[in-house]
């Protein structure tokens, strides 16, 4: 490893490090709008330049390799005047609009002038004035402000693989723009918005909104799917303002799905803010008590088989519990299931669903099978890994079932089962591709478990083993869930053979839906209770409303795919008469005379805890227990692997109430419609 | 004054023909298999020898820049040639002569170089204004190509070699090696950061040499007629014949091929017919191009017109385009213009070159018409200083140099300007 | 100050001719059968060639299918290098040179004639839709200066009355033979000390 000395200080970096990075080791601050450690380095800006012994300029250390012996100064006269010298040429043509600016508060700009730069223009002339560039509905642009920094640029071309900014025209009169002023296609597209340094591109739904100083940040957990990505509520009073994305390297690095960060208008429209009952076929508000003697008198008798419990997808792990706990002890019932359509889960063994290789070193892989999965919509965020795979080593991407449009290249070798079999017959182009792979992985989507999962599951882990990709030093089988409340449930779980079947037979009674909203239920001879956060369809044909909390509202745990225990924390109240939905069940039990004894969250936590220990590893991937997995030889079936439609950004109760992602959708539908011909 | 045996560029004015066959009549292609056949550690070394200095304006030893070339090629990461003759430099027009007159030399000198590189293919990037020149170099390339001197086996030396030529689009900062890179790669013309250098990885990512047109041409002279024998022009470290363009208020403005080392009073007087009016009325001269610093004339008396010279001179030889200003001039105009082509042609990729250099044209345009203040003119030297050495490629210092040879010759004129408020 | 100027009215769609598809074959022999993007020049340069010297947002398009690159990156390019033209020109297209070089030797009188006899406003065509003319940076011709170019053509060595008959000229089609307008060959000195011609 080079030695380096900065300003006196030797350190030690690894081979390839820069003398940025170096600077860095060596605790020295080193200022830059350019550079971005997760993009290329483009080295344009000029910020970071330091003094260098033996080099007769001064050099830009974003861009400057580290050597062995290299000595760095970083506080000499020389090195405060260059960045002086480029803190005003960024001025002279940008705008002094602080006051009116989003940034404001949180701008590089501003923070580097204030340490970096002098205290007054020497500019007299005018400045340039720069038309503003429609970028789609999330990214409002305010074009004079931009430093030609270009992270939107690289991030747009390499982190989202939609290389659709750029920045035309040259010198003085370059601009940045999409191409033709299109809305950048990728559901990663809002990320620009954090990366711009300066209040060029700033949130449009977040327009005039808040200022960041007057905003209570709350660390929590994104529920849009089960990714799992590390997020930052910003509330104002109740509102949840806007959301950001948390570096957490395992997950989401620092990125955010659009989604994730714009359903959050969804939180405050079209909310259950207190409890309904079906009075002569039409719903009208009532008391909790009210809503709890009507449940007891409608329920009364109905146990066991004749009652169902339906998990939606944003419910979290202690309600879930509370939600088992419930039928068990009140109900005498085990029949719930997280599922809302039918795919296969084989609960016995954690490989078997869960997301194995990991979100991280899925960038490790050369080899990528998708299976009934479009990962682009499915895991925005998880599907940036796979292209960090594609462009740090070229890994090649295969698909079994029509994917439509990924960020990079892959190819589409139909649908049929058969395809698999191909692989465990040791023919094929994926075969092909496997016998030369070091680290292949195998993702297999809710579409690939449907309706032959188990042949499917089966025979991958049969191949994976065949060719020893499945050990503990890597594990190639991927289970990718759509939903944050999946794996939450599988630990506890949550699942029962057949159920939609028995859900519309007649021996059903009762149907508890909790945030239940895509299952499918007729109306008939049944007791409908709906427990969740947003006016939908299931909650029209239920016979009791009660008013849950959103994600951003309590305190709860959530598993994401690979398996991995998250806590969200409470950024916001439930709205209204709504109340935190584990303080529900404790209610209804008392109703039932069967009380549950917990009476806060942290005993909740305690009872969760020492029922399911799994739930304490919290941030921690759960412990590889490969040895013990078994295999079953399932007979070969002919049958297609068809990709489930999936309304990005409607896919959940709260994107489908958010007016962002309603304009999401029209701009998507305008560009599928258009392209690029106007 | 050079004897014209001693000239490269016989053909310099067009005399002759510019076919294959006048071309071999007047040396070119003479023993080229002989000479390749001596190996590439000869001709590196030969090269060095002569202390060849590349003519695109930076200078630097071809000799050296071709050494750095890997010795061996790797798997998949084939070598190139890349010749800039993307020539852009105001006041500079040697190399369209080259291109247009002595092609065959330039391919010549393609394929000496290309062998003592690895290189088996080779770009030659010519600026697209000159379509003509580049429809020349063709016809003469195919030329080539048809006597077995180009292709597979080219020359008889077992070496293969295929050229071809890439056209600019319009972009001075092309001239620029990584910027012309860039461009041949089908991207904007920015340049690259560097390290690491083209020799290393260069064009697709592959090791690659880029040499002046001049450079290239004047090659295979050198190894015809010896090392030393070009050596033995002009002094150690600034050796050879050099071309000259003498443009601007002169009698006679003319290309010619020079000593290096020439007393540019020499250049102007003989060469180019004298200062329109007589020496008495010259009032400046930008010696290398447009980027170099201007000298007063009290320097061009004595100056000679090699890269030490000059330098020390606070100027630089560049592409020894010689820019003549006589006193009829308002040399704060002229100096204007030349910041006004500085930001026209500023790639726009970094922020000093970017902004700073449409805050100097305009300082200058309000201090030509006498309309700014004194302090003024500290602050544009500032703005040069912030300019200077703090880019990417060296576009920062051509910009800024011409102003700062201006402030450094003209200061008191421009007070003077400024306190009376002349011209306004 | 402003980007390139880029034409309102676009057509939609554009095709290259048989005769540049070919040509387009002959382009892609010179690069690595990888590295297509290396294309991306010449290409332009042919659609502009078929297409009234100016490059449609639709042939931008098109370049960009047959070479597969992003379309912004075809743009930018475009709208990088000055050749390039994205708003109809005249069919003379007359560039004059008045960098330093050319200005010292009077290329603001040739400026002055273009106002006169072409058009009053640069960009902007002439009164019998013809010619436009534009000024623009060094064009590597400063020995020979004041010049211009026309369409592909240098005109050098200009005297006011030479540029006046080129001007003229282009009036009735006829314009003199490109190249000095002094007749010199090249960059040779009116009196000459070496490589006196035998």
């Amino acid at each position: 490893m080079p030695k380096v000395k900065v300003d006196g200080i030797e350190v030690e970096v690894p081979q390839g490090a820069t003398v940025l990075q170096a600077c860095e080791v060596a605790g020295k601050e080193i200022p830059r709008f350019c550079y971005h450690e997760r993009l290329s380095i483009a080295g344009n800006c000029r910020m970071c330049l330091v003094e260098m012994e033996k080099s007769p300029k001064p050099v830009a250390s974003c861009a400057m390799p580290v050597a062995d012996g290299q000595v760095i100064y970083t506080n000499t006269e020389l090195v405060k005047k260059a960045r002086q010298g480029v803190m005003e040429f960024l001025l002279i043509n940008h705008p002094l609009d602080c006051p009116i600016c989003d940034q404001g508060g949180e701008c590089d700009l501003q923070d580097q002038s204030m340490k970096y730069g002098v205290d007054k223009s020497r500019y007299e002339l005018n400045k340039r004035s720069v038309k503003e560039k429609y970028m789609g509905p999330l990214i409002k642009t305010v074009m004079t402000r931009c430093i030609h920094c270009t992270r939107c640029v690289r991030f747009a071309e390499e982190i989202a693989g939609v290389p659709e900014i750029g920045a035309i025209n040259r010198g003085e009169n370059m601009e940045i723009t999409t191409y033709l002023e299109k809305t950048l296609d990728s559901e990663l597209s809002a990320n620009v918005i954090d990366l711009c340094p300066v209040g060029a591109l700033t949130s449009k739904p977040y327009a005039f909104e808040a200022r960041p100083w007057e905003l209570t940040k709350t660390e929590s957990i994104d529920v849009m799917d089960a990714v799992g990505s590390n997020i930052r509520v910003d509330t104002k009073g109740w509102e949840v303002k806007r959301i950001l994305p948390r570096i957490n390297d395992e997950i989401n690095e620092e990125w955010l799905s659009d989604k994730s960060r714009y359903a959050c208008d969804g939180l405050s429209k079209n909310r259950l803010d207190t409890p309904f009952i079906k009075v002569e076929g039409k719903l009208k508000a009532c008391s909790w008590d009210d809503a709890f003697k009507y449940i007891a008198e409608n329920t009364k008798g109905f146990t066991g088989d004749k009652v169902f419990g339906a998990v939606g997808d944003l419910v979290d792990v202690e309600t879930m519990y509370m939600f088992k706990k419930f039928f068990k002890d009140v109900l005498s019932s085990d029949n719930i299931d997280f599922r809302q359509t039918n795919y296969f889960i084989d609960p016995s063994h954690k490989v078997n669903y869960l997301f194995n290789t990991s979100i991280a070193r899925l960038e490790e892989a050369d080899l990528v099978v998708l299976v009934g999965t479009n990962p682009r919509l499915e895991a925005t965020i998880l599907n940036a890994r796979i292209r960090k795979a594609y462009v740090a080593r070229k890994a090649k991407v295969y698909s079994i079932g029509d994917v439509g449009d990924l960020t990079y290249p892959h190819e589409n070798v139909g649908s049929s089962l058969s395809a698999i079999g191909d692989i465990l017959a040791k023919n094929g182009k994926i075969y092909n591709s496997l016998k030369s792979a070091k680290k292949p992985v195998f993702i297999i989507g809710e579409s690939g478990l449907s309706p032959n999962g188990e042949y499917v599951l089966e025979t991958i882990k049969k191949i994976l083993k065949d060719n020893n990709f499945l050990n503990n030093d890597w594990n190639g089988l991927n289970i990718l869930h759509q939903n944050a409340s999946s794996v939450g449930a599988i630990y506890l779980n949550l699942l029962k053979s057949n159920f939609l079947e028995d859900l519309n037979n007649d021996t059903l009674k009762v149907v508890y839906l909790l945030g239940a909203d895509q299952i499918k239920v007729k109306p008939v001879n049944k007791f409908i209770i709906y427990q969740g956060t947003h006016g939908g369809l299931n909650s029209k044909i239920a016979d009791v409303i009660l008013p849950g909390a959103a994600y951003t509202e309590k305190q709860g745990l959530y598993v994401n795919t690979e398996g991995r225990v998250q806590d969200a924390n409470k950024a916001s109240f439930p709205p209204g008469n709504a109340k935190e939905d584990w303080k529900i069940f404790r209610a209804l039990s008392d109703v039932f005379k069967k009380t549950i004894d917990i009476n806060s969250h942290l005993i909740l936590r305690e009872n969760l805890f020492k029922e399911y220990p799994i739930f304490k590893e919290v941030d921690e991937l759960p412990k590889s227990e490969i040895d013990s997995l078994t295999f079953k030889n399932v007979t070969p079936v002919n049958g297609n692997i068809k990709i489930a439609d999936f309304d990005f950004y409607f896919s959940n109760i709260i994107a489908a109430s958010s007016k962002t992602m309603d304009e999401c959708k029209k701009a998507k539908q305008i560009l599928q419609k258009t392209g690029t011909d106007n | 004054m050079l004897q014209d045996k001693d000239r490269i560029f016989t053909n310099l004015y067009g005399d002759f023909g510019r076919d294959i066959k006048s071309a071999k009549v007047r040396g070119d292609w003479k023993d080229t298999k002989e000479i390749i056949a001596k190996g590439k550690d000869w001709i590196i070394n030969e090269v060095k020898l002569s202390e060849l200095r590349g003519r695109g304006g930076a200078g630097f030893p071809t000799g050296m820049k071709w050494s750095f070339a890997p010795k061996e090629v790797k798997p998949g990461r084939p070598h190139y040639l890349v010749i800039n003759a993307d020539e852009s430099e105001p006041g500079t027009c040697k190399d369209r002569d080259i291109l247009r007159f002595e092609p065959q030399k330039l391919i010549e000198g393609c394929l000496i170089a290309s062998y003592a590189v690895n290189a088996n293919a080779c770009y030659v990037y010519i600026r697209g204004e000159y379509l003509a020149e580049s429809k020349i170099l063709q016809e003469a390339i195919d030329e080539a190509y048809k006597e077995g001197l180009l292709g597979k086996n080219a020359c008889g030396t077992g070496f293969d070699l295929d050229i071809h030529i890439h056209l600019g689009a319009g972009a001075y900062i092309c001239g620029e090696e990584t910027a012309l890179l860039e461009s041949l790669e089908g991207n904007k013309g920015q340049p690259r950061l560097k390290p690491p250098f083209p020799a290393l990885i260069g064009l697709y990512g592959c090791p690659t040499i880029v040499n002046n047109v001049e450079t290239i041409a004047v090659v295979p002279t050198i190894l015809r007629r010896g090392g030393k024998w070009f050596a033995g022009f002009g002094r150690p470290k600034n050796t050879g014949t050099k071309i000259f363009c003498i443009s601007g208020n002169v009698n006679n403005p003319c290309n010619v091929e020079e000593e290096m080392g020439i007393p540019l009073k020499d250049l102007i007087e003989k060469h180019a017919g004298g200062v329109i009016g007589g020496w008495d009325n010259l009032q400046a001269v930008i010696p290398g191009g447009s980027s170099m610093p201007l000298l007063s004339k009290s320097i061009c008396e004595t100056i000679k017109m090699d890269f030490d010279s000059l330098v020390e001179a606070k100027s630089g030889l560049g592409t020894a385009g010689i820019v003549v200003i006589d006193k009829s001039q308002d040399i704060v105009k002229v100096i204007a213009r030349i910041a006004r082509f500085y930001k026209h042609e500023s790639c726009g990729q970094c922020t000093p070159c970017r902004e700073g250099s449409g805050w100097m044209w305009r300082m200058l345009e309000r201090i030509a018409k006498g309309d700014a203040e004194v302090a003024e003119l500290d602050m544009l030297m500032d703005v040069t200083k912030q300019i200077e050495g703090h880019t990417i490629c060296a576009f920062g210092e051509g910009s800024s140099w011409p102003v700062q040879g201006l402030l450094r010759h003209f200061r008191t004129e421009m007070e003077e300007r400024l306190t009376h408020k002349k011209n306004i | 100050m402003s980007g390139k100027h880029v034409a309102k009215d676009q057509p939609t769609t554009f095709e290259f001719n048989e005769v540049n598809l070919k040509r387009i074959q002959e382009i892609l022999k010179k690069y690595p059968p990888e590295r297509k993007k290396s294309a991306v020049m010449p290409l332009l340069d042919l659609a502009q060639r078929q297409h009234d010297n100016w490059i449609p947002n639709a042939a931008i398009k098109k370049i960009g299918e047959i070479l597969e690159v992003p379309y912004i990156k075809i743009y930018e390019v475009a709208t990088f290098y000055t050749m390039y033209n994205l708003a109809p020109v005249g069919k003379y297209f007359i560039q004059i040179c008045t960098t330093s070089p050319c200005m010292i030797r009077g290329s603001g009188k040739i400026v002055n004639l273009c106002k006169k006899h072409i058009s009053e406003k640069e960009g902007k065509l002439s009164d019998d839709q013809k010619a436009s003319w534009i000024e623009v940076e060094c064009l590597g011709a400063c020995v020979s200066a004041p010049m211009m170019q026309i369409n592909d053509d240098f005109y050098e060595d200009l005297t006011e009355e030479t540029a006046t008959k080129i001007f003229e000229g282009i009036k009735s089609d006829k314009l003199p033979k490109p190249g000095s307008q002094k007749g010199r060959v090249g960059f040779e000195p009116n009196k000459r000390l070496t490589l006196v011609k035998n």
